[in-house]
């Protein structure tokens, strides 16, 4: 896989200032609710959960199906720490990711045994008991009748983040911090031995990389990471949270967010969220401008599955290695008709 | 392998391709009231959305087609699929709110509406919950946007209650008696679980309640512990496949169908039909009559449909029960329009003003008749504090064929449910900050 290790210094900082400076400079040009309340602020919530899974499956190759639980515990948590202890909002945010962190060590200890499809199966264990605990005790959504909970409004230190451009810098601070510190964990020494643990267990353990801690380390980041994404998709996108917003097919994209975007990168999970996120709602616009009526909206949206099912489907069969390496590589693919080739698929 | 990269030039292509079709055209505005839909025609409640829309997308059709619009100001509407999924029925809502001349929004769906409270109270408009949603924002002291019409949860509940009550001899008999709530896992199915609770201490009945997991397709183990605990009724809160699951097991496991009283959201012929024999004697309650005996839908038949532009693609659904409340909820969105238009003149309307014709909505009998509607609903009586409008409710029976009125219009208990509802919504108010209103006048947002 091609690292972002071995391209010089400069280059590696261009890719995240630039994108960070077009991330705060651009949309309010657009000026747009749509552009944040539909796209963007779901584009960054599922991004960063991405991010998380990726530390966790890319970098250590431990398969999760889980993702929307740990989504589901940062949520609920930071409701409940709102409601009934009442700290500070990043404080809130913190606190709820390492309860996601802690739930999530406990739902990885089965690593230390399974491995492949097997722990696969067993994270779903964490998808259901989640959904179920949280649907079965209405303590955790502060016995609303529904099971629906509102999300309170995010300030900070006096200043209230409530209109959509608000809560889209305010996730985007987040987002941006958190990738940051994956980022940075994956060049470090624990992130080498995420990553001697996922290339071959047993040489990892022989080279004295300490195999059970790195599994759970990598487990507790993860949870953490994807409970902050949860906190962000509940609080700063949706405003309000029902644990079926939290099932499997939530899990599923979030994994097809990290293959689409390429395994064992951190850019990755932000070029699959856009295309997750974004594609679904480019195609409902053309295909309505389309049809121009002739069509019914469920007709439509049967269309739209298939046209992005064939898309992931092209874009995987164009790189396999997800779209960070498509889009690595695509100034060489353009300029001239040599392609290296990277290195196989990590597994 | 160049196969690959044509691959990508086919990819890129299309995306910009894409890009450059979304900017949809703006239609010009020559007083159109807009009706935006966030409807659901797949998924699994499908059936109910595609009747519900139908109906409701007919009856506008009918009002430009027959009268040319309200007043002269056309009515348009856009549709955007939610699947009945919270997310997508958000990014419906903001995809279209900027559309001008919005009237109300009708998600039918309580996680959407749920979502959207906040958002329409910042963006003064009404959103309409028909027989379904929050149940305290019958209140409209608290939410001044939102109107769940015609029934809400709560009085639904008190309805089929009261209906029991008569079947076993009267409400002092409900005493000892056993009554299962088997409910849809969902906000919508949980929205009436403390009232049961509380009319069972109230009247002395036992009341066990059990949830089957969205979206129902396996309900064994719930059927085998309704078994076991023998209850004199069981009421079925469900909602889309649920039902005829329901039906069917309750059968397999051979408990009495004629013992079974389905909710506002179970009582339809997709409902029935699916689980065959299983369903006939099957009892629910509902707030529109089922059919096409009434001016109305033949109406809509001769004039819509007649003119090829039906929305329902199977005809047999016609008069079908979502289709009739589809109907019905084009009376209730339009007469709300054509109340506010007489106060405030005969053009596109505010969200705000649309809401005042809510707020007005009144309908006796007398004025259902005359729009051809008499028996397919009673009446509504909305107020500026009463976001519900007491609507009556009456119980059909199904004999395998079509659906029998076996009932009165019965009217649920308001009186008593009032201040159950007062106390909900007043600690939303508290907890949300808001300001209860006092008189009609325009609310405050803050």
């Amino acid at each position: 896989m091609s690292s972002p290790a071995s391209l010089p210094a400069a280059a590696r900082w261009l890719f995240p200032v630039l994108a960070i400076a077009v991330a705060v400079v651009a949309p309010p040009l657009m000026n747009s609710d749509y552009l944040y309340e539909a796209i963007l602020l779901p584009f960054l919530a599922l991004s960063l959960a991405g991010v998380g899974l990726n530390v966790l499956m890319g970098y250590t190759g431990q398969l999760s199906l889980g993702s929307a639980a740990f989504l589901a515990i940062g949520a609920y948590a930071a409701f409940n720490i709102n409601l009934r202890v009442g700290l500070p909002l990043p404080v809130t945010i913190v606190a709820a990711g390492i309860i996601a962190a802690l739930v999530g060590v406990v739902f990885g200890l089965p690593s230390l045994r399974l491995r492949g499809y097997y722990l696969a199966v067993s994270t779903l264990a964490a998808q259901f008991f989640v959904q179920w605990a949280l649907t079965r005790f209405p303590w955790f959504s502060n016995d609303s009748n529904s099971g629906v909970i509102d999300a309170p409004t995010l300030s900070v230190a006096g200043i209230h983040f409530v209109t959509p451009l608000g809560r889209y810098y305010f996730t985007l601070t987040i987002v941006a911090l958190l990738t940051a510190l994956s980022a940075r964990l994956v060049t470090v020494k624990t992130g080498r031995d995420l990553m001697a643990v996922r290339d071959h267990e047993t040489a990892a353990k022989i080279i004295g990389v300490p195999v059970l801690k790195a599994k759970l380390v990598a487990f507790a980041y993860s949870s953490f990471v994807i409970g902050v994404a949860g906190v962000l998709w509940a609080f700063a996108y949706l405003r309000t949270v029902e644990p079926d917003g939290f099932n499997l097919d939530r899990s599923f994209q979030i994994l097809f967010i990290t293959i689409i975007g390429g395994l064992s990168t951190i850019r990755g999970a932000f070029f699959g969220a856009a295309i997750i996120v974004a594609l679904p709602l480019l195609l409902a616009r053309a295909s309505s401008g389309l049809a121009g009526g002739a069509l019914d909206s469920g007709s439509l949206d049967m269309i739209q599955r298939i046209v992005i099912g064939v898309l992931i489907i092209g874009f995987l069969i164009a790189e396999p290695d997800g779209l960070a390496a498509l889009i690595q590589r695509a100034p060489n693919g353009l300029a001239g008709r040599v392609r290296p080739r990277s290195s196989p698929a990590t597994r | 392998m160049t196969f690959g990269f044509r691959w990508k030039h086919l990819v890129v292509a299309s995306t910009i391709a894409l890009g450059a079709l979304t900017a949809a055209p703006v239609a010009s505005l020559a007083d159109e009231q807009f009706f935006p839909l966030q409807s659901y025609r797949v998924g699994p409640y499908a059936a109910g959305g595609s009747g519900f829309f139908g109906g409701f997308i007919d009856y506008l059709n009918l009002i430009n087609i027959r009268d040319g619009g309200v007043n002269g100001v056309k009515l348009t509407w856009d549709e955007g699929e939610t699947q009945y999924e919270v997310e997508r029925g958000v990014e419906v809502y903001e995809r279209l709110k900027s559309h001008p001349g919005v009237a109300a929004w009708n998600p039918l769906s309580v996680g959407i509406a749920y979502a959207m409270i906040d958002r329409i109270t910042q963006d003064k408009t009404p959103l309409i919950t028909i027989n379904h949603g929050r149940t305290d924002s019958t209140d409209g002291r608290v939410f001044p946007y939102v109107f769940p019409l015609l029934l809400n949860p709560y009085s639904e509940t008190s309805g089929i209650v009261n209906y029991i009550a008569g079947q076993v001899g009267g409400l002092d008999k409900l005493k000892g008696k056993k009554i299962v709530v088997l409910y849809h896992g969902s906000p919508y199915g949980k929205e009436t679980i403390p009232i049961y609770e509380l009319l069972a201490q109230k009247y002395g009945f036992e009341v066990q309640q059990i949830e089957v997991p969205h979206p129902g397709v396996e309900q064994q183990s719930q059927w085998l512990t309704i078994r076991r605990a023998k209850p004199d009724y069981v009421v079925l809160r469900g909602w889309g496949v649920m039902n005829p699951v329901a039906l069917k097991t309750a059968a397999k496991v051979g408990f009495p169908v004629d013992h079974i009283v389905g909710n506002v959201w179970s009582n339809s012929e997709e409902d029935v039909l699916p689980a065959g024999d299983a369903a006939i004697g099957y009892t629910a309650i509902t707030t529109q009559a089922s059919g096409q005996n009434y001016p109305i839908v033949q109406e809509i038949v001769k004039t819509v449909y007649g003119a090829g532009k039906g929305n329902l693609e199977d005809k047999n659904r016609i008069g079908s029960v979502y289709h009739n409340l589809g109907i019905v909820n084009g009376i209730l969105n339009v007469e709300a329009v054509r109340i506010a238009q007489e106060k405030f003149g005969h053009r596109t309307l505010t969200g705000d003003e649309v809401r005042w014709g809510f707020e007005h909505l009144q309908l006796d009998p007398a004025h259902v008749e005359k729009l051809g509607a008499k028996d397919l609903f009673h009446s509504i009586n909305v107020t500026w504090d009463n976001h519900e409008g007491d609507g009556y409710v009456t119980f059909q029976r199904w004999d395998g064929k079509k659906w029998n009125v076996v009932s009165d219009w019965i009217a649920p208990d308001w009186a008593l449910l009032r201040p159950i509802i007062e106390k909900s919504s007043e600690a939303y108010a508290k907890e949300k900050g808001v300001t209860i209103r006092t008189s009609e006048a325009t609310p405050v947002v803050n």
